[in-house]
């Protein structure tokens, strides 16, 4: 284990690990660009196929936890007579790309604690045709004051932003973050689910669309409807049902991090990492596959930097000597990610979990990572402002690992 | 390098006039700070009155300390562009129609780190900057960065100028020429490179010294507009309210009576009907064409500039009933500013201490030159801001007056 | 034949005449309108306020079947009547505002006056008694309660500038002298005199003695006056009758007037021009 140096904000802690409680049933309601169904119906068909893919009854579920930005007037506790059902334990998380980790974070310690027997985790979201335009103008107070007003790029022109500092501070290329792309891409194709089913090439990324510089069109997610959602458990309630489930080796959860730095090149990561490894007993080498939060590729690669696959700055180089493939070296997004399967609001926050469950249980929809025993899902999220604000990470294992 | 703006072709009658967009308007209270400083053409933040940490984007409460004293205060805007970004593609109606836009992240030397729109001038980042407010066309304070050292054609930015009221190839209209403060804004705006000056003069069987001069003006023309027949102020909008880019109000009745002073109303009623119901037809007549004509090209409808006076914060008893007539019309301008929103046509209102006239002939100086203030009104149109007063005196008593209106309603009664 | 059947029958020969057009009726009067300009004082006095006037609906949202105005002028806007209380001489005579005038003065016939030639020469042309002698020798004597018009063909002069002829000694349009007014009063009888510029004094008469002595022995004298006269080259010298009536207004001091004047048929050679004119 590399030492991360030492601050008195370090997570150390010794919380009590996760072996008891396992994560199970990942399901997704298939993204579409458009829908006329509100974020309820994306709800209740995650909770349906919940139910089906784990052979419960809908009162064998007494926990709720939901990510989503667009049910609104309700919250989550609309969603329990909406949807019939009577839990114990209910919880609503629209913290956009962070709410599946930390969606995760509560249900395993409800579940651990026996404030609820199975929990149902879901990332929900609909997209109609003015939807997105609609809602970045609400996003927050700050971007309302502060962000809209100017130019009214959302988080497009924010992150061109971010990711000109960065190519500029660290020698970051437009083709470095077209190989992610383009990579990302290929593992796509392997996922009947993705919203991009073409092949794209390093050419049709650099020549795409400019957006705002540095950025091109396939920089940028396809914002698009959709779900996702897993269910939180006792192991040995896993086991009784003859459920695959995945274990949790450690997570952890940052929100406002390094609120000093004048603009954002590192995330909470870098506060949590040595906690996060130390907990999970494994170092950043033994990880098989990372799935990033990659709202855009710069975010991948200050993801990859800040949990320790390299130093800061050196994630140009990082990439240059990676395919990124689920086939090739240090394979990321196995699904596509969000830059190729699509974002589907807070479902994106949900995305990496379900395909980490997914190739940890050999219910594999996209290609299999070969021999994947450990993977890394990572949340990052809420750009009220200037920059994201939750950060988070889960090393998942395979039941025997 | 700043392409120098050019005179617009005249404009192709055949083609739709576009319609006036705003940028996004919604602010917290919060941010309605910045507004009201940018108003004033001054740029301020929250700094914490405890503590003394400066916020960006505005808040209730100090980020450093909790504390809820936040005050604003004058900033300098000096900082480093840390980060630069052109915007081509925008979800919002506005700017799609003005891309591309130039953005940058500014760390400010106060502290905070603003996204601000970036001035042509500026180099791409790495580079100091001076950050400035201006009111955009929604009305609403935003934060622009300027090079540090003055480009040519500075005020020729795009994005600039759709944040302030160049009258540069502008066509104006001056409603009074009659008085030296009248015939002083059309110099300057002759001087400020306008298009076109028409300049209403009502009463035309009254001879008005340096009327003459200001007709032999190439840019000038003279018309009669006398603002207290509805008639009048119709037939000239008829005429030429299609074309008017800013309209500036000049005509003023200026008695110097109080109450005991002068029995009757018919006093009174002359200044109102000239200061408030004059002010009220043009908004009538000449207000809805201006509205719809907010984004007409480069040379758009783009203010509207009311003589008011500083007695309109508070009333100069001396002068009673034309202080009274004058808050009349800043009340009215309110409404009117609000109504010409929606089509990002700015209302500017003047404010100016005694004018060095006639009827403040008994005031002891300072008196505000006629030149002086058609140069700071000149000035108001290039900045974008809202309010302005010009002259010692009004500094004097708007100081006075935004520490608290009851001690100086009390020290103008002595 | 009684005298009240002489006057029945004359009533009815005139109405009779007014229908065949044996008499005609000419129009003395100004339009009221916002841009006839009105008379102008120093701006530290009180000022007379011009006409003005206001929509009050259209045949719209305002009032959908009716169209009407709220108008607004002082007592001495457009062609006007100036009553005896309108000047300090006359302030305490009796029966001497808008609404307490015998109307029986408010008709009566007109001697008219030619200075048209003098006025285009000098625009400060005044009117002597010299030359309402010579006048009379030709048209015969003024008769007592007669009205005496000046014509000076002012009305033409459309432009307002022309019209109203300042400089920067102030206004220059014709008018009478002291002497003529004192004449006409204490000499004549008349019941009032009448101009076709602003006022019935001359532009220059504040320089007069005393200053304005048509506004101060006129109406010293219980007598009236009209201002803003037009038309007045389409009567006669004798033999037209003028209705100049106010509005009864209480305690007035004067009002905008529809003047008309009764013609013979034959007289007035401009009459079938002024018809084209109003149908053009």
């Amino acid at each position: 284990m590399r030492n991360f140096g030492k601050d008195p904000l370090v997570a150390s802690g010794d919380a009590r690990d996760y072996r008891d409680v396992v994560l199970t049933a990942p399901v997704t309601v298939p993204y579409v660009r458009y829908s006329i169904r509100s974020a309820h119906w994306f709800v209740a068909r995650a909770l349906s196929r919940l139910l089906k893919e784990s052979g419960l009854e809908k009162s064998d579920i007494d926990g709720l936890s939901v990510g989503s930005f667009m049910l609104s007037p309700d919250t989550a506790i609309g969603l329990t007579q909406h949807l019939g059902v009577t839990v114990r334990w209910l919880d609503h998380v629209p913290l956009g790309g962070a709410c599946g980790i930390v969606a995760l974070r509560r249900a395993l310690r409800a579940v651990q604690a026996g404030d609820a027997q199975v929990v149902a985790c879901i990332g929900a979201d609909t997209n109609h045709v003015d939807s997105f335009r609609q809602s970045l103008g609400s996003f927050s107070v700050f971007a309302r004051d502060a962000v809209f007003p100017y130019g009214s790029g959302g988080p497009n022109a924010s992150f061109a932003l971010l990711t000109s500092y960065y190519m500029r501070m660290y020698g970051a290329t437009r083709e470095d973050f077209g190989k992610i792309c383009v990579a990302q891409r290929d593992n796509a194709l392997g996922y009947p689910h993705a919203m991009f089913k073409k092949k794209l090439t390093l050419e049709e990324y650099l020549e795409a669309r400019p957006i705002a510089d540095p950025i091109r069109l396939f920089d940028c997610v396809m914002p698009c409807a959709g779900a996702e959602g897993f269910l939180v458990m006792t192991r040995q309630r896993a086991e009784a049902l003859g459920l695959p489930y995945a274990r949790v080796r450690s997570t952890c959860e940052r929100h406002n991090a390094f609120p000093d730095d004048p603009i954002q090149v590192r995330g909470g990561w870098v506060l949590d990492r040595e906690h996060l490894y130390g907990a999970a007993g494994v170092e950043p080498s033994d990880i098989d596959f990372v799935e990033t939060y990659d709202d855009y590729p710069v975010m991948s690669v200050i993801q990859i930097e800040d949990l320790g696959f390299c130093q800061k700055g050196e994630g140009p180089e990082f990439i240059r000597r990676h395919t990124f493939t689920s086939d090739g070296s240090f394979p990321i997004n196995t699904s596509g990610g969000q830059l190729s399967a699509g974002q589907a609001g807070c479902a994106a926050g949900f995305l990496g979990l379900v395909e980490s469950i997914r190739q940890l249980t050999d219910r594999n929809l996209a290609r299999a990572v070969p021999g994947a025993r450990l993977g890394l899902a990572v949340g990052f999220g809420m750009i009220t402002y200037d920059r994201g604000l939750c950060s988070g990470a889960a090393i998942l294992g395979r039941a025997d690992a | 390098m700043i392409a120098p703006l050019h005179r617009p072709k005249r404009k192709n009658p055949i083609l739709r006039t576009r319609l006036p967009l705003l940028p996004p308007w919604a602010r917290s209270r919060a941010a309605l700070g910045l507004t009201a400083a940018a108003a004033l053409g001054r740029f301020e933040l929250q700094v914490c009155a405890h503590c003394g940490s400066v916020q960006y984007p505005p808040r209730e409460a100090c980020h450093r300390c909790l504390s809820d004293q936040l005050q604003w205060r004058e900033q300098s805007g000096a900082g480093e562009l840390i980060s630069s970004t052109t915007v081509y593609h925008s979800h919002d109606l506005f700017f799609r129609e003005r891309v591309p836009w130039r953005l940058g992240l500014v760390r400010l030397d106060a502290g905070p780190t603003v996204i601000a729109h970036l001035h042509a001038g500026c180099a791409p980042a790495p580079c100091r900057v001076r950050v400035e407010t201006r009111l955009d066309k929604s009305g609403q304070g935003v934060l622009l960065a300027f090079p540090i050292d003055e480009v040519s054609n500075m005020a020729d930015d795009l994005q600039l100028r759709e944040m302030t009221c160049d009258p540069k190839f502008r066509k104006v209209l001056v409603t009074d020429g009659k008085t030296a403060v009248g015939q002083a804004v059309v110099q300057a705006l002759v001087a400020a490179g306008a298009d076109l000056v028409w300049v209403g003069y009502a009463e035309p069987w009254k001879k008005f010294p340096g009327l003459a001069q200001i007709e032999a003006l190439p840019q000038v023309t003279l018309i009669p507009l006398d603002l207290t027949d509805s008639r009048s102020v119709t037939q000239i909008a008829a005429e030429i309210g299609g074309r008017v880019d800013i309209l500036i109000n000049t005509a003023e009745v200026h008695r110097t009576h109080g109450i005991a002073s002068r029995s009757g109303v018919e006093v009174a009623r002359a200044e109102m009907d000239v200061n408030y119901f004059g002010l009220l037809r043009l908004a009538q007549e000449f207000g809805p064409a201006m509205r719809g004509r907010g984004a007409d090209g480069q040379s758009s409808a783009t203010a509207w500039v009311n003589l008011l006076s500083i007695y309109a914060l508070n009333n100069y008893p001396p002068h009673g009933t034309f202080s009274a007539s004058k808050a009349a019309a800043l009340s009215l301008s309110q409404c009117l500013r609000a109504e010409m929103r929606s089509g990002g046509v700015r209302v500017i209102n003047v404010f100016p201490g005694p004018i060095d006239d006639e009827w403040n002939q008994m005031l002891p100086p300072p008196k505000l030159g006629p030149d002086a203030l058609a140069k700071a009104l000149v000035k108001a149109l290039k900045d974008g801001v809202e309010d302005i007063y010009p002259g010692d005196v009004a500094q004097e008593w708007f100081a006075r007056w935004r520490e608290d209106p009851k001690i100086l309603e009390r020290e103008v009664s002595a | 034949m009684s005298a009240d059947l002489a006057a029945a029958n004359s009533l009815i020969t005139l109405a009779a005449d007014l229908v065949s057009g044996r008499i005609r009726v000419v129009d003395l009067t100004q339009t009221l309108a916002p841009e006839f300009p009105q008379i102008a004082l120093p701006p530290e006095f009180g000022q007379c306020w011009p006409f003005r006037i206001e929509e009050v609906s259209r045949y719209d949202e305002r009032g959908p079947a009716w169209y009407w105005n709220n108008f607004s002028c002082g007592e001495h806007t457009g062609t006007h009547f100036d009553a005896p209380i309108h000047w300090v001489s006359g302030r305490d005579l009796p029966s001497n505002a808008t609404d307490t005038v015998p109307v029986q003065h408010l008709i009566g016939a007109a001697c008219v006056i030619d200075c048209s030639a003098q006025a285009s020469a000098d625009p400060d042309f005044l009117l002597t008694a010299d030359h309402v002698r010579a006048w009379e020798a030709v048209h015969g004597r003024i008769p007592a309660r007669a009205w005496v018009l000046m014509r000076t063909d002012w009305s033409k002069r459309t432009d307002p500038v022309a019209y109203q002829n300042y400089d920067e000694t102030g206004q220059h349009t014709p008018g009478p002298a002291t002497d003529v007014v004192r004449f006409l009063i204490d000499e004549r009888d008349v019941t009032g005199f009448g101009s076709e510029a602003i006022g019935t004094d001359a532009g220059q008469g504040y320089h007069l003695k005393p200053p304005y002595p048509c506004h101060y022995f006129m109406h010293g004298s219980g007598r009236y006056g009209l201002q803003c006269l037009a038309n007045l080259d389409q009567l006669p010298p004798t033999g037209a009758v003028i209705f100049c009536a106010p509005l009864k207004i209480k305690n007035g001091s004067g009002s905008p007037i529809r003047a008309l004047a009764l013609v013979p048929g034959s007289s007035g050679a401009a009459e079938p021009s002024q018809r084209v004119r109003g149908e053009a």
